[in-house]
């Protein structure tokens, strides 16, 4: 009877002790870690452990002492994410999670520009988005100041200031008047990125061309040609004559050379020559009734 | 907005393996900034590419296989995935993500087309491998922050990026 009572009370004590020779796992985790900072997990408990940390920016598993601190130096994580841990004891396990964010200063941006080549003065037709991210090219979504410039030959700068939401910027730009290469740029603290934009001359403003006798020939020869921001037109574009005599047209098509086109056309009395390029009519001339 | 829901969950469904449990989908899309105009083709295209490189990294994660990233991803996203499937072989890990429900919001397309934003909220499971043996089941909760660009044939993921929500 007496050692049955024992058993019983002794039992009943290591019931009690147990939990406390056993310490379950567990940890400490910050809530949010900067990307290439130092931090440590604390745990507690009693025995090996494997501490597992998983992401789709990084994966870390460590073996330590249960109670011991685990130390993260500012090199072990540094990409943004969310952050699953697990502490698994011989008995048991801890799990938890956190966020590593990014950090807060600028190092790269990435800067998509278009088009490379457009017309001048055309009404928002450069566009930019920029996307910002840190050294360790994480997107930094915190609000930050941008500022974009487009610089050409005229000397004149458009600038316009954003604010990064969820870490990109964009704007639209005119292109400028004068024809020329344009440095587009996006600045984000001390960092920027460029890009050159090509304006080349618009569609031409006017046409007029003047005539003068050649033998038994007209010679036809427009002023140079210009866009309406007074650009030359680029040598290749294509001038159109065209004679109309006695219910019958000749016409012949003229590159532009040296900001001119010239031709060239039997002289009838009476004809009517026109001359057109694009969507632009020029001056009409009657031969011979002048 | 359930009908855009509806027609991109069935369009999802129609690419996945027979047997692979299926994601809720919810798609929001008003109010997307950038002055390109943002349609219906585009966005679906966008969704699907988004949602299947969810399968792909999955994939690639479980079997430890960065080529199983090619298709879908691109850039910052493709080399961190990467640089993660090296050090789960170096140290003997595997994961398994199953994601349950995304909860997608498109926030920009650039005005030049070259971009896509949007944020996921994502419901998932993921399991943790060691040496084969499995060591954790856990759910989690997160928003992701997602750009994407179009490539070929098909939108790809260039940066996908948790954060507190």
């Amino acid at each position: 009877m007496r050692f049955r009572l024992w058993c019983l009370v002794g039992s009943l004590a290591f019931a009690t002790l147990s939990p406390c020779h056993a310490q379950s796992a567990s940890m400490t985790l910050p809530k949010q870690v900067k990307a290439g900072s130092p931090f440590s997990i604390q745990t507690t408990g009693s025995g090996k452990a494997v501490l597992y940390i998983v992401g789709f920016g990084q994966v870390v598993r460590r073996e330590l002492q249960l109670g011991q601190t685990a130390s993260f130096s500012a090199e072990d994580m540094h990409d943004a994410g969310h952050y699953v841990a697990a502490l698994i004891g011989q008995s048991s396990t801890d799990n938890g999670a956190f966020d590593v964010v990014p950090a807060s200063q600028p190092a790269n941006l990435s800067f998509l520009a278009k088009p490379s080549r457009l017309p001048v003065s055309l009404h928002d037709g450069i566009s930019g988005a920029v996307y910002v991210f840190d050294a360790y090219q994480n997107l930094i979504t915190a609000p930050t100041p941008v500022s974009f410039q487009l610089s050409g030959t005229s000397g004149i700068t458009q600038t316009r200031t954003a604010e990064t939401r969820e870490g990109r910027a964009w704007t639209q730009m005119d292109s400028a008047a004068k024809e020329g290469a344009a440095h587009f740029a996006v600045h984000v603290g001390d960092i920027s990125s460029t890009r050159i934009i090509q304006q080349v001359p618009g569609d031409p403003c006017a046409l007029r061309m003047s005539a003068r006798p050649s033998g038994q020939k007209i010679e036809l020869q427009t002023e140079p040609l210009r866009d309406c921001s007074g650009n030359a037109v680029p040598d290749g574009t294509v001038v159109t004559f065209t004679e109309a005599y006695d219910g019958k047209q000749t016409t012949v098509d003229v590159p532009l050379k040296r900001g001119i086109a010239q031709a060239e056309l039997p002289a009838y009395n009476g004809a009517k020559i026109s001359a057109a390029t694009g969507v632009v009519l020029g001056n009409e001339i009657h031969w011979g009734k002048q | 907005m359930n009908k855009l829901a509806l027609v991109i969950s069935s369009i999802f469904a129609a690419t996945l393996p027979l047997g692979a449990s299926q994601p809720a989908v919810r798609v929001e899309s008003t109010n997307v900034q950038g002055r390109r105009d943002f349609n219906e083709q585009t966005r679906a295209a966008v969704v699907r590419g988004y949602l299947e490189a969810w399968q792909s990294m999955a994939a690639a994660l479980q079997q430890n296989r960065p080529d199983l990233l090619d298709r879908d991803f691109v850039g910052t996203a493709k080399d961190k995935l990467t640089d993660t499937i090296h050090d789960q072989v170096t140290t003997g890990i595997s994961t398994r993500y199953l994601d349950q429900a995304h909860n997608l919001q498109i926030l920009f397309y650039s005005p030049e087309g070259l971009s896509v934003q949007l944020v996921d909220n994502v419901e998932y499971e993921v399991q943790v491998f060691d040496r084969g043996k499995i060591q954790t089941t856990q759910k989690a909760h997160a928003r992701y922050v997602v750009v994407m660009t179009p490539a070929e044939v098909r939108w790809r993921v260039r940066v996908l990026q948790g954060q507190p929500e």
